[in-house]
């Protein structure tokens, strides 16, 4: 399936948000997500299900003023 | 022996709060907050770089949420509803921490606050219960306007972000002082030492600076002589200066001279 991440287009081959963060070597990184316009709490992130043309953001923090 | 500062749920023993953008890398960053002696740590919020450095270090390592109030921006945000989205993504990162620093700013070169989305920003972050210190501008209408709303703080600038110019509009930061009782912290515009004394000697409740400490030559020791020159400027507001005088008033006494 396609997901859009942090702006560019990706094809995966997994089911849950959880999986997804595992290829990008992001499980247990201080990191916050969107799904579709929704905060996931890290709670969630083993039962939130992916599907064709979701909508991921994915950040951490940063150096700011 | 200065006193502390009540921010929304917070006690702060400093009134310095710094900004972690611009340092050389982690280490110094790390190092330049320490000196500052500063309670509240600014950072950004930003897309996390996929497939690259899994391990590198991050900001949170340095800048402990055990350690440091974290206050979270929403620096890069031209509209409310991206701000707003970035203190959700922020609450969610810092597990539950509600305190952020919402600025709208304006694709100018002057990066002025966009007044009207941070007005419209601030009203739902309120009432989705964040604990809002606002970046502004010196407009006191907007200032009692953004204390009305609810937030914590009101954070007017005391010149451009960046510009290190010191305090432009005196006058502007001690009418909003006059009108608030909120607190109020000098936002951005401070170039060295002696521009945080003037803004802390006028009596603003705080000053927050990022690039005067960040862009010294040596950042490290530019945080403790803005710790001091804060601590300063804040001990000379509370002791009230002596009156101005137009003429000389000897500091010796005129009687029991011998002859």
């Amino acid at each position: 399936m396609k997901l859009k991440v942090n702006g560019e287009e990706e094809s995966v081959e997994v089911s849950t948000l959880a999986d997804y963060l595992a290829t990008q070597e992001l499980v247990g990184k201080r990191i916050a997500v969107e799904h579709n316009g929704e905060i996931v709490p890290k709670s969630a992130f083993t039962t939130t299900q992916l599907r064709d043309g979701d909508v991921l953001e994915i950040v951490h923090a940063i150096g700011g003023g | 022996m200065v006193t502390e500062l009540k921010v929304g749920s917070y006690t702060l023993k400093s009134r310095l709060l710094v900004g972690t953008g611009k340092y050389k890398d982690l280490v110094e960053t790390g190092e330049a907050i320490a000196a500052s002696g500063a309670d509240v740590v600014t950072m950004a919020v930003r897309r996390t770089n996929l497939g690259q450095h899994p391990n590198e270090p991050n900001l949170l390592d340095v800048i402990s949420p055990d350690r440091y109030i974290l206050l979270p921006n929403t620096a890069g945000c031209h509209t409310a509803d991206d701000a707003v989205r970035t203190c959700r993504l922020a609450r969610e990162l810092l597990d539950g921490h509600n305190l952020v620093k919402l600025e709208v700013i304006s694709k100018s070169r002057t990066l002025y606050p966009d007044v009207v989305e941070t007005l419209a920003a601030a009203r739902t972050l309120v009432a989705e219960g964040f604990e809002v210190m606002v970046y502004t501008s010196d407009d006191p209408l907007i200032a009692i306007e953004l204390e009305q709303i609810g937030c914590v703080a009101v954070m007017p600038l005391g010149a451009p972000i960046g510009s290190g110019l010191g305090l432009q509009n005196p006058y502007n930061i001690r009418e909003i002082l006059d009108q608030l009782s909120v607190p109020v912290i000098v936002d951005a515009g401070v170039g060295t030492a002696s521009d945080a004394t003037v803004a802390m000697e006028l009596g603003c409740d705080g000053v927050l600076m990022n690039t005067a400490i960040a862009e010294a030559r040596d950042p490290v020791k530019m945080a403790h002589a803005m710790r001091l020159a804060i601590d300063s400027g804040r001990l000379a507001f509370e002791a009230g200066r002596m009156p101005r005088k137009r003429y000389a008033d000897a500091s010796s006494p005129e009687t029991g001279l011998i002859e």
